[in-house]
């Protein structure tokens, strides 16, 4: 059973899907993001692969300090990720508002409201700096009985807000 | 006694045993010639087999009722008909065993994406609908040729059982036959330039957008399998036999293996059509490849 645990943990470590969420960034963050994951980079060597839906996703990378339009749809694709999930804050913006401290359609910082395991700090970050840090939740996803860095240790609330989102696309929407 | 070989070859060789790790391997070679392509070096040659027990030890999606159990029953029937098309490609078509007819199988290569568009209604999501409708109009329209197709070979060769149909013939209609099946594949494989029922980024992920967690890793292994059984049901019909056991199946596993990275190339190298492109490539393939089959059928009747 210890062997099977440490296979799982040890595969967690090799494949982190990543799904990428805008809560309101310039786009500088999430540019560089892309540009991290392009062929020159090579991040499929470590496994690292971008996601279009977030139930398919191990690590979700967010950039921009969170305004209130985007927050419940932060905490909705939050609670989406299945478990064990990581969250990468990029950028300046998501760790401290940045720029945009103080404006009033700014919630932020992003740990406010989810759990955060790694910051990458710039404006923008480099994506040497994005894949280190992908790297490094990726490690975290791999570490038995993990709990979130910063933030809360609950989301609760998250994990409520992304059922809501599944009871919603069972409605019949045609 | 048939009953024992039978399930040999669905859990054993060439079935599960032997056709998992196969699947993990073709998903490699598939990635890993994209990345050449881009100059990449790749993932790593274990990187399916990670992607997959990392799903199986995630939760997946939680859907109320009956249509819990059918999100969950799609991707394994998927996985469980793709053993049964496996186990009856004929390698060694002097062997006997549990030989299927050509109906069998064509039936049992088509119900995975049959499945696949089942999925995509199931999970109600507006993503996994339109994967699903693309999915359907793309299987029609490429069915139409890739069906055309085998049956002028088979009619080329007056039979439906598969060990007649693996026994090499010269005949042109045979090779017109495997080139329009060859052009289908893509599009059952949903690659480039037929990815649009896929589609990543541009609606998500498609048909499978709400699965997550061990069905996903279950889908992920259907397509697996549907790359070996596609390749190795091409490879079987085109390589001429020497009747030597051990030679044959490395041919047979070569051509499979070339059969992958032609088509890993052709993906990296084309860029994705819209729904609309590709309908009206097939339909176009079909007339004119429909026209051709019709006369070579009459002209190299057996």
């Amino acid at each position: 059973m210890k062997l099977l645990e440490k296979l799982v943990n040890h595969c967690r470590k090799k494949s982190p899907w990543l799904f990428h969420m805008n809560t309101g960034s310039c786009n500088g963050c999430d540019i560089e993001l892309v540009a991290s994951i392009a062929p020159r980079y090579d991040v499929e060597q470590l496994g690292i692969h971008l996601e279009g839906s977030p139930r398919h996703a191990d690590i979700l990378c967010i950039t921009g300090p969170v305004t209130h339009a985007t927050l419940n749809a932060l905490k909705t694709v939050y609670g989406q990720v299945p478990h064990p999930k990581a969250v990468v804050g990029l950028g300046s913006c998501s760790a401290s508002c940045n720029a945009f401290a103080g404006s009033p359609t700014v919630d932020g910082p992003l740990h406010r409201h989810i759990p955060v395991d790694v910051y990458v700090p710039g404006c923008p970050p480099r994506p040497d700096a994005i894949i280190e840090g992908i790297a490094k939740a990726a490690a975290l996803l791999g570490m038995k009985d993990r709990v979130p860095l910063i933030g809360d240790e609950t989301d609760a609330g998250c994990e409520a807000a992304g059922e809501a989102a599944l009871m919603e696309t069972e409605a019949p929407c045609n | 006694m048939q009953l024992t070989a039978a399930l040999i070859r669905l859990l054993i060789f060439p079935g599960l045993l032997f056709a998992v790790p196969a699947a993990w391997f073709f998903l490699y070679v598939e990635r890993k010639t994209i990345a050449l392509m881009q100059q990449r070096i790749g993932p790593p040659l274990l990187q399916p087999f990670y992607d997959f027990v990392k799903l199986l030890g995630k939760e997946s999606a939680h859907y109320p009722g009956i249509e819990g159990l059918l999100m969950k029953l799609w991707p394994a029937l998927s996985v469980c008909v793709l053993l049964g098309a496996l186990a009856l490609i004929p390698v060694f078509p002097w062997r006997g065993g549990f030989s299927g007819d050509l109906i069998l199988l064509i039936t049992l290569l088509e119900l995975p994406s049959l499945f696949y568009i089942l999925a995509g209604f199931t999970s109600r999501s507006i993503y996994g609908k339109v994967g699903s409708m693309r999915e359907a109009s793309l299987s029609l329209s490429s069915n139409l040729l890739f069906l055309t197709a085998i049956m002028m070979i088979a009619v080329s060769v007056h039979s439906f059982r598969l060990s007649d149909l693996a026994v090499p013939s010269a005949s042109p209609a045979r090779w017109l036959g495997l080139a329009a099946i060859l052009l289908c594949i893509p599009a059952k494989l949903r690659l480039n330039p037929f990815s649009t029922s896929s589609a990543e980024q541009e609606i998500y992920s498609g048909a499978l957008t709400e699965y997550a967690g061990a069905d996903l890793a279950l889908w992920e292994l259907a397509h697996g399998l549907e790359w070996l059984a596609l390749s190795g049901f091409v490879t079987s019909m085109a390589f001429p036999r020497t009747g030597i056991r051990l030679a044959d199946a490395a041919v047979f596993a070569a051509l499979s293996f070339s059969l992958v990275v032609l088509l890993a190339t052709v993906a990296a190298a084309t860029a994705r059509l819209t729904i609309d492109h590709s309908v009206r490539f097939f339909w176009r393939w079909s007339v004119a490849l429909g026209i051709a089959f019709l006369i070579s059928a009459v002209v190299f009747r057996g």
